[in-house]
């Protein structure tokens, strides 16, 4: 009787799994997964992202949704937690069967969650991982899943370099670095590889870090034209509010990281003056499409998207772009037209997919002065 | 030297926030040989309830710093009420992690009700900056040092001078007898906590004004360096831990100012394992040999 018990639960979860894996393919709706940072530390960017996907699959649902399916949205919050964005990639592509992962909003967390995806064959686009090693392996080759929407480090920091000595005429660089990301140590590594001019010194700072001071004080009187600021904006606004606030008046430039509003709440507006940092787009552009997410997320959230939603917003585009072209929902097929991706149309820019599973775009530097933007200009290395 | 002392004055206007929180620690551990692990937390709710008074109910800033004392006393006490007080003849482990646990409580709590992201605290006080002899110093930071100063002062008043403050002491060199003598050793306890975390509430507020960015787990580092603060300078002693707080933030400062800047927690940890190891009693601890 117990045997005979044992054998059935054993059948029964055979179907289960059997079942399991058909529902991948429901008939009448896709699944995706989007995993964010909602909350920790670097939760305005994911919050922020998080919230563009949702618009973005409630607007493409609203419209019939794609290949006469709606989307299904499965979502998980990463806590910030890298370690978290790992099991959440492996229960996304494994349990929950999803044909495609937009997210997670930052490097680290897309690289704890490759081995996952990779392995389960599940392609995962990441909206703002930005880091180059991300969409390659430590022997050179793609990583077949991994894809963005946004460009990389090393074309970040060589668009600053050629920004600094060009627009700014500016020859002789200080570097502050948080040693403790991924993302800002492939930023001074592609900066300093392409400045042509001198590096004076280079400090850096860990992550929970809130006095600079000590570092600031040590740097005010060396002789340098600008300061190399690659992090996020919540030490970046408290670096520039110290710096400014010690008499430091060269111009602080930085990477999309600045990207958010709460770098003048950190630093006070009267000390963001001649910042300059690389964005993937600016809402204070002209195009009609652009205009019209912009309406779109104010009306759903009340507050301007800044570029993190610009970005997560063109990803669920691309993938559903991905997905008509597929004519399929497997995630096989899916990975195979991401990479045959060609002018995408999106509120970041027009793109295509390199080899290296890369956006083809352009970058704009903006410039901030008293906290308000007054001008970018297009950069293209 | 003129970047000596200016990094000299970085390391004060960081050590008096280590020194605030660092006096709580200790004076909970004299009175009670707990180490209240969610003292750095109570820091971190002062900072908010400051954020909250001078955002909502729009106050000026003293008003915000003492409404954030009263509310963090208020904390400091129901805690001590709740959690500590049942345990008061339980282990001193069992104590240590419900410790642990009330400072996870404090920060995940905090997470749920106001989000975890970083943010700004209002600038109330406009931020001059006054030089001399090529020495730059910012008003919050002598802002941040005279209140430290003027809490520690009115502090050594309080417990040198008080009938509470003689309470206190009398509590915390032999409770069971100070018991006899008819002092309601519950309450000193609990005035205790509330003096402790009323400091920290302070500090928070401080740190808010200084640094312009709050966030819930902002308590956890600043408390493990003021829980160092305190067993640097001798844990259970209110001097020691004054001077143990600025030591902290002056070596801190002088670490990353002479380009350390990677290695300036190693340095503070170290030197917490070299206390422990050669004067576990602290620098200005005295060798009390144990009556077996």
């Amino acid at each position: 009787m117990k045997k005979r018990l044992v054998m059935g639960v054993a059948a029964l979860s055979l179907l289960a799994t059997a079942c399991g894996a058909g529902s991948g393919s429901n008939a009448d709706e896709i699944k995706i997964g989007s995993m964010f940072e909602k909350t920790g530390e670097v939760s305005a960017y994911g919050t922020a992202e998080a919230n563009a996907v949702k618009l973005a699959v409630k607007e493409i649902n609203d419209n019939g949704g794609i290949l006469d399916k709606k989307i299904d949205l499965v979502e998980y919050d990463t806590k910030s937690d890298n370690t978290e964005a790992a099991s959440i990639a492996t229960k996304l592509a494994t349990q929950d069967e999803v044909s495609i992962i937009v997210g997670p909003a930052t490097t680290g967390a897309v690289k704890a969650s490759t081995p996952a995806v990779t392995r389960a064959g599940v392609s995962l686009v990441t909206p703002s991982g930005t880091d180059d090693s991300l969409t390659i392996d430590e022997n050179g080759k793609v990583q077949p899943n991994i894809f963005r929407t946004s460009f990389q480090d090393s074309f970040q920091g060589i668009a600053l370099a050629e920004f600094a000595t060009n627009e700014l005429g500016a020859k002789k660089a200080l570097v502050i670095g948080d040693s403790s990301s991924d993302y800002a140590l492939g930023l001074t590594k592609a900066f300093e590889g392409k400045f042509d001019g001198e590096i004076v010194a280079e400090e850096n700072f860990t992550a929970d870090d809130t006095d600079f001071s000590a570092i600031l004080t040590r740097i005010k009187d060396l002789d340098f034209d600008f300061i190399f600021l690659p992090g996020y904006y919540n030490q970046a606004g408290l670096i520039i509010k110290q710096a400014r606030e010690m008499g430091i008046t060269q111009p602080i430039l930085g990477a999309d990281g600045f990207g958010n509003e709460a770098l003048l709440e950190l630093a006070g507006v009267d000390n963001v003056d001649d910042v300059y940092y690389s964005a993937h787009y600016s809402p204070n552009s002209e195009d009609a499409q652009v205009k019209e997410f912009i309406a779109a997320y104010k009306a759903e959230y009340d507050v301007d998207p800044d570029m993190f939603a610009a970005l997560a917003y063109d990803t669920v585009y691309l993938v559903a772009q991905a997905i008509e072209a597929a004519d399929d929902t497997t995630p096989k097929a899916l990975t195979k037209a991401l990479e045959d991706i060609t002018e995408f149309d999106g509120v970041t820019g027009t793109f295509s997919f390199d080899e290296n599973h890369n956006p083809v775009k352009s970058t704009l530097v903006i410039e901030l002065q008293d906290g308000v933007e007054v001008g970018n200009t297009e950069v293209t290395p | 030297m003129e970047a000596f002392l200016q990094q000299l004055i970085n390391g004060l206007s960081l050590g008096s926030i280590y020194a605030l929180i660092a006096l709580g620690y200790t004076m909970v551990y004299g009175i009670i040989k707990l180490i209240n692990f969610a003292h750095g937390d109570i820091y971190m709710v002062g900072a908010f309830v400051g954020y909250t008074a001078i955002n909502t109910l729009h106050l000026s800033f003293f008003p915000a710093l003492i409404l954030s004392m009263v509310f963090c006393a208020i904390l400091g006490v129901a805690i001590e009420r709740i959690a500590y007080k049942p345990l008061r003849n339980a282990t001193r482990v069992a104590a240590l992690i419900t410790a642990i646990g009330m400072s996870y409580l404090l920060q995940n709590g905090m997470i749920y009700l106001v989000g975890s992201e970083t943010r700004a605290f209002p600038q109330v006080i406009k931020n001059k900056v006054y030089e001399f002899a090529g020495l730059q110093v910012s008003q919050t930071q002598i802002m941040i040092f005279a209140t430290t100063i003027i809490l520690m002062l009115a502090l050594q008043l309080i417990v040198q001078k008080t009938k509470m403050g003689k309470a206190m002491r009398a509590v915390s060199t032999d409770a069971d007898a100070a018991r006899l003598m008819g002092i309601n050793v519950d309450n000193v306890i609990s005035f205790t906590f509330a003096l402790g975390s009323s400091l920290a509430g302070a500090a928070g507020v401080l740190v808010g004004l200084y640094y312009n960015s709050i966030e819930p787990m902002m308590g956890y580092a600043p408390g493990l360096k003021a829980f160092i603060a305190a067993v640097l300078g001798g844990i259970g002693i209110i001097p020691g831990a004054m001077f143990g707080g600025f030591a902290i933030g002056i070596i801190e400062t002088l670490v990353s100012g002479y380009g350390g800047s990677l290695i300036k927690d190693a340095v503070v940890y170290l030197i917490l394992i070299i206390i422990l190891i050669f004067k576990p009693s602290g620098l200005l601890g005295k060798n009390v040999k144990e009556k077996v």
